[in-house]
């Protein structure tokens, strides 16, 4: 018998604490799983909540069909380790049966039609919380989101009607119809979850780290020229640079930055002396000021 | 990662988000892109400065309409502490959106424009502060730039709020008073030139000075079961762990507890945080308790350690802050969530609405509006494991939810 004391992780015991409530307050919830950093920290953070037991939930993963084949083999991987349920839905069906139609030209991303995908599902499978790993520094609009945000039929967000928050307790009361997008790591930052990354020594996916790759600059950011996915001018000349991704989204519109983090500890440091903030690489939340509030307000994630 | 929570309010044009952008832009938080934003939006409304309120003021109708409407989080650090920012808006029909800003935040800054003085609307950030016991609170003289940087002026309303503070009936409060300008710098992060007279620390040294721990008060140990793990897996088949978070004091191995509201005694067997055992856990930590005998436990319960045991009660005497534009009235049914603890309950009595610029009290009144606070009674449908709020917070507060809307619709005080 050990003498040790646990040592108290102010984010990471609200997180488990969030974990559990949603498991007691609802009957049918989801982990969205992107295979992007902050959900396999949820993933961590859920086996924490529930350990010994197994995670008590299904991961689902809206596959726009343009994602890193990195993530998606890492994505299997881990949910065969866990030995928890996967669920896929893909955009490419919705885009099929006429539903959304894909975007064209210069700046064209599925990322926007993922929504869609992502509310067939929940009706589909009558999920009534959604577990997700957006945080509040990410982006202004996501700076006033509750822990437990509310959505209607369409999945839409109410900013100007949100419930308040008091102390930690969380109100899960909807109705029927309605579902809960769950946020457990709201108030972590981004170099809050890459330090606990390090801290507990978790597998991600190895595009997170620097690695040599096929590029090409446009509009100043770094775009991976390796596949088909990302529009290219005949005229935007193919460069081999040494990169990583701070986020892994839809490679349509996820660019990469110059790196020599070939670690974890590098990266970390990286993201302690970096200049441009993470969603800085990401063209869709360029398109205008106030493009993440729209998106939200449509339902997306 | 542990992190100082921190609640702001002011009056409209009090120059709040100013401060915070100035935070955010001297502890060089801003990343360049966000920088280039606020630097191009600035220029394109014609201002000659840097309008850093554009940093904080997330929402297009804020932006629009240039106020902060909603709590915003915003997150910094230094390399001594990592701070969150609940930035509250300062109207008075926003009462309720301080209340929650404050709710989590271990200190609280309270903004005043040197040249207005103490305004009624700080008289009601003062209030709250009082109310949810926020152990350490800053006010911040703002503007000190646009009144010559007068040490006079500064003294009058440090003895104003001084003499709030003696009427206030919370006295551990540690008070620390700072003139400043947000939009220039003067003692935000570095010590302002312009005011040799004052002699105390810059705003962001008093904060990285903060423990949130210190500022937090200890209490009895409280620990809600969230939920009940049963794996029934081979490896754990018989395990049977109770999952919650710690509040007040600690729990150790072999601690004699009660687990409530049943009273039956038993005594702490194991403590697991993930793939680990302890033998002692601090208050804060979300663990899994096993206990050395089979008693039933399940959601809503709460163990205590033995001779600390909360009240056990179905009646509540609470002052409590409405936030719903249907007013509270007496008579009226609403479900009570008392940590992760849920019941019905009944207002009985409307006693009082309280006014929060000190001047005391309006008697037996007929309903209680959206961001009033009154002192009410209630009926519960189920026994609840109660402390007064100022004996322990956590198990001293409690939200009414709306049963036809679902939604949160005021905040309870328990006295």
């Amino acid at each position: 018998m050990n003498q040790r004391t646990i040592q108290v992780d102010a984010l990471e015991s609200e997180a488990i604490f969030i974990f559990r409530e949603v498991v007691a307050q609802f009957e049918k919830p989801v982990l969205l799983f992107s295979g992007g950093k902050d959900s396999i920290t949820l993933v961590r953070l859920a086996q924490k909540a529930f350990y010994p037991a197994k995670i008590p939930f299904p991961l689902m993963h809206i596959d726009t069909g343009h994602n890193f084949p990195e993530t998606i083999e890492f994505r299997d991987r881990l949910t065969k380790e866990l030995g928890v349920e996967l669920i896929v839905r893909n955009v490419q069906d919705n885009i099929d049966n006429g539903t959304v139609k894909e975007e064209t030209g210069r700046y064209a991303s599925r990322n926007m039609l993922q929504t869609e995908t992502l509310l067939d599902a929940i009706e589909e499978f009558g999920f009534d919380a959604c577990i997700g790993g957006a945080r509040r520094d990410e982006e202004k609009a996501r700076a006033k989101e509750r822990i437990f945000s509310v959505r209607d039929d369409f999945g839409q967000w109410d900013e100007k009607n949100q419930r308040p928050e008091v102390f930690d307790m969380l109100n899960g009361k909807i109705d029927l119809g309605q579902n809960v997008r769950v946020f457990p790591i709201s108030n972590w930052t981004e170099l809050d979850v890459w330090s606990y990354i390090k801290k507990e020594n978790i597998e991600i996916p190895s595009i997170y780290f620097a690695h040599k790759r096929k590029t090409f600059l446009r509009d100043g950011l770094i775009w991976s020229a390796d596949d088909d996915v990302v529009f290219r001018d005949e005229e935007e000349e193919v460069v081999e640079r040494m990169v990583r991704f701070r986020t892994v989204g839809d490679m349509s519109c996820t660019a990469a930055v110059l790196s020599h983090a070939v670690d974890i500890t590098k990266v970390v440091e990286e993201i302690r002396d970096s200049s441009i903030s993470e969603r800085g690489a990401r063209i869709d939340d360029k398109r205008s000021e106030a493009a993440m509030e729209k998106r939200k307000q449509q339902g997306y994630f | 990662m542990n992190v100082l929570k921190i609640a702001t309010a002011g009056s409209v044009d009090d120059g709040k988000s100013t401060l915070i952008g100035r935070l955010l832009y001297d502890t060089k938080s801003l990343t360049d892109d966000k920088l280039e934003a606020i630097e191009e939006k600035s220029k394109q409304r014609g201002f000659d400065y840097l309008d850093f309120s554009l940093a904080t003021d997330g929402l297009v109708a804020e932006r629009e309409q240039g106020i902060t409407i909603d709590v915003a989080n915003i997150y910094f650090s230094t390399r001594k502490k990592s701070f969150i920012i609940a930035d509250t808006p300062g109207h008075i029909e926003y009462t309720r959106n301080m209340v929650t800003g404050a709710s989590t935040a271990q200190a609280s800054i309270v903004l005043i424009d040197a040249r207005n003085g103490v305004v009624e609307q700080t008289y009601r950030h003062f209030f709250i502060n009082n109310l949810l016991r926020i152990k350490d609170v800053v006010i911040a003289i703002n503007k000190m730039d646009l009144v010559d940087f007068s040490e006079e002026k500064y003294n009058i309303i440090k003895g104003e709020i001084e003499y709030l503070a003696s009427k206030s009936e919370y006295k551990n409060q540690n008070l620390t008073f700072i003139p400043l300008s947000a939009l220039q710098g003067d003692n935000v992060v570095s010590t302002s030139e312009n005011m040799p007279w004052y002699k105390g620390e810059t705003l962001l040294h008093h904060l990285e000075r903060l423990d949130a721990e210190d500022v937090q008060e200890k209490t009895q140990t409280r620990f809600p079961v969230q939920t009940v793990i049963r794996p029934k897996t081979q490896d754990f088949h018989d395990f049977r762990g109770y999952a919650g978070k710690i509040y007040g004091g600690d729990l150790e191995i072999g601690d004699e507890v009660s687990v409530l509201p049943s009273q039956t005694k038993s005594k702490v067997k194991s403590i697991h945080f993930f793939n680990e055992e302890f033998a002692r856990a601090k208050s804060g930590s979300s663990v899994t308790i096993t206990l050395e005998d089979n008693v039933n436990v399940s959601r809503g319960d709460m163990l205590v350690k033995v001779a600390e045991e909360p009240k056990i009660t179905k009646q509540l005497n609470a002052t409590i802050c409405w936030m719903d534009k249907e007013p509270l009235q007496a008579s009226q049914k609403y479900y009570i969530k008392h940590g992760v603890n849920d019941a019905q309950a009944k207002i009985t009595q409307l006693n009082t609405i309280i006014k929060t610029d000190f001047s005391g009290k309006i008697e037996n009144p007929s309903a209680l509006e959206l961001n009033q606070i009154g002192d009410i009674q209630l009926k519960l449908s189920k026994p609840l494991l109660v402390d007064a709020y100022n004996q322990n917070k956590s198990n001293g507060s409690f939200i009414l939810i709306n049963p036809k809307t679902n939604n949160t619709v005021g905040v309870g005080f328990i006295r």
